[in-house]
């Protein structure tokens, strides 16, 4: 009898290990997402319901490339993958910097309007990958070393991707911090944050501030995109699938602390990835959304809120 | 050095100030009191860009910067001190002070700001919103000096705060008066410290001047009637 509930236990042990570290890709997106999302709506009060279209578009740049480099370049197959993540950034802010200019700068101030203008974007978005690309799935062909898992002991198959893309979102977030908190962008950026007119006073173009902001938001959509195309196939409407999620990880982290984002992604993607071991997708979630609303009520401000007098 | 002519301003419909003309000479401190409501901040507001200016023209060394954003109003030399401070509260004492040095693209902060405020340099690594009142209302001082102004607005640089602060201010102000080109227009509503500091007064009622003194030959007892009640 012992002896089996130590087995068993090994083997608990190795589940929760396993769906643990595939969690990491799970969370690599979330955090990605919610990154951006977090600092375009802490920025400028804007909640962008096109933003996981951003992601699709970042995707869809992946699956572009890994295509070209198949049929015309096979050779560069084991190296594309970096520059797939570039060029998904690159095009996602580029694309961000346009709606800001054409669209969002339009409705500061108003937040139900630009809910409502967002959301027709994410459609339009949409459509526009479906005609452009197809409505059929589509899948990058990733680089050999990416594919494989690395077994350190028997019964444990760790896959190299969660761990490279776990390393990209650590990455991401530490160029983030720098970004935001060491650079002198990420001054202009967090005194327009917090108090817009007084911002301009001092001598600060927040209207600069806003678009470059909301670029770099979209741009991380991007790279959230290359790096959802190694756990999932690409379709016009796979943005649209982590939205809820993305928004479910700002509110339960606090959305004005960089700390609480990872910690409240990667909450999220473990449970989740973990739960659904055990129970269906559905169910999993269910949990998960129970979990967040519980703690919600307990704590209203998120996981990590900010202690200053105001 | 500054020059407004026939300035309007209004929120919506109502109109605050109208037709309004001053101008202030290089090196030269202006103030302008006068009780609540009669239009200071928002005249103050109107100079830095915060409000829009309906008609008029503003005109800082020569440039007319009423269609200006703020942004290029401090590009162009005007810097504000802000009627209750509008420090960013959660950035530390150094990056508040690093937000002014925006506009000249600088990040080192100059000896002389912890010479004017010792008690910044102390609290530099504080956050802002952390500071008491008076230590709050150096820190924009500093926070406006720093992007190198030719014309310096401050609203109402005392309110809420011990004297002993505000006598600090004034000689800060004085201080500074002496070592920098600066043009100073300050609003205010204690007549002691305005005649400390200030080389003119004017005094503004319902968004126009009424009343007019040199401190060389300033009428107390006439303003102290224009500021009770
Ligand atoms: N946002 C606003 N919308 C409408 N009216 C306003 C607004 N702000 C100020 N006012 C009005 O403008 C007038 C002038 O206000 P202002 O703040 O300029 O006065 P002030 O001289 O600075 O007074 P105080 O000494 O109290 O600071 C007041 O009658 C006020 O009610
Ligand atoms: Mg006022």
């Amino acid at each position: 009898m012992p002896l089996i509930l130590a087995t068993s236990f090994a083997e608990l042990k190795d589940i929760f290990l396993m769906q643990g570290f595939a969690g990491f890709s799970l969370f690599a997106v979330f955090l990605l997402m919610a990154l951006g999302l977090a600092i375009i709506f802490g920025q400028m009060k804007v909640i962008n319901m096109a933003h996981g279209e951003f992601l699709t578009v970042g995707a869809y740049v992946t699956v572009f490339l890994s295509h070209m480099v198949v049929n015309h370049a096979p050779k560069l197959l084991p190296y594309y993958f970096p520059a797939a993540i570039v060029c998904a950034f690159v095009v996602a802010f580029i694309l961000g910097y346009i709606v800001e200019i054409g669209l969002v700068k339009y409705l500061y101030n108003r937040p139900l309007d630009t809910l409502l203008a967002t959301w027709g974007l994410s459609m339009i978005l949409q459509q526009a990958c479906r005609s452009l690309f197809g409505a059929r799935e589509d899948t990058a062909t990733l680089p050999e070393w990416m594919m494989g898992s690395w077994s350190p002991s028997e019964g444990l198959d760790i896959p190299i991707n969660g761990m490279f893309l776990l390393a990209l979102a650590i990455v991401m977030v530490l160029l983030v911090y720098a970004l935001m908190y060491r650079s002198r962008w990420g001054l202009k950026v967090r005194a327009t944050m917090q108090n817009r007119a007084m911002a301009g006073a001092v001598g600060i173009n927040t209207k600069r501030v806003d678009r470059v902001t909301f670029a770099l938001g979209c741009g991380l959509a991007g790279i959230a995109g290359a790096a959802f195309t190694t756990i999932g196939s690409v379709s016009p409407s796979a943005g649209s699938l982590y939205i809820v999620d993305t928004f479910i990880v700002v509110v339960f982290g606090g959305a004005a602390s960089l700390l609480g984002t990872v910690l409240s992604a990667f909450t999220i993607a473990q449970s989740q990835s973990i739960l659904e071991f055990f129970l269906t997708g559905v169910l999993a979630k269910i949990f998960v959304l129970v979990g967040v609303i519980i703690l919600l009520m307990i704590r209203p401000q998120g996981l990590i809120a900010s202690k200053v007098r105001r | 050095m500054l020059d407004v002519k026939n300035l309007q301003v209004a929120y919506g419909e109502s109109e605050i100030i109208s037709q309004l003309s001053f101008s202030v000479a290089r090196k030269e401190t202006l103030a302008i009191m006068g009780r609540n409501g009669m239009g200071k901040t928002t005249l103050m507001k109107a100079l830095i860009g915060i409000l829009k200016c309906r008609q008029g023209s503003v005109q800082v060394d020569g440039l007319d910067v009423a269609k200006f954003d703020s942004f290029k109003r401090v590009d162009s030399g005007l810097a504000y001190v802000p009627q209750g401070r509008q420090i960013f509260p959660t950035l530390s004492v150094e990056d508040n002070i690093r937000t002014g040095l925006v506009t000249v693209g600088k990040r080192k902060i100059d000896d002389w700001v912890y010479t004017l405020f010792p008690v910044l340099k102390e609290m530099r690594r504080r956050r802002g919103g952390n500071l008491s009142g008076g230590q709050q209302q150096q820190l924009a001082i500093a926070r406006a000096l720093v992007s190198e102004p030719k014309v310096l607005l401050l609203d109402e640089p005392t309110e809420g705060i011990q004297p002993s602060i505000i006598q600090d201010i004034a000689r800060m102000l004085n201080e500074l008066k002496k070592l920098r080109d600066i043009t100073i227009v300050v609003s205010e509503q204690v007549l002691s410290f305005t005649l400390e500091i200030a080389d003119r007064i004017l005094v503004m009622e319902g968004g126009r001047f009424v009343h007019e003194d040199l401190r060389a030959n300033v009428d107390e007892a006439k303003i102290h009637q224009y500021l009770a009640v």
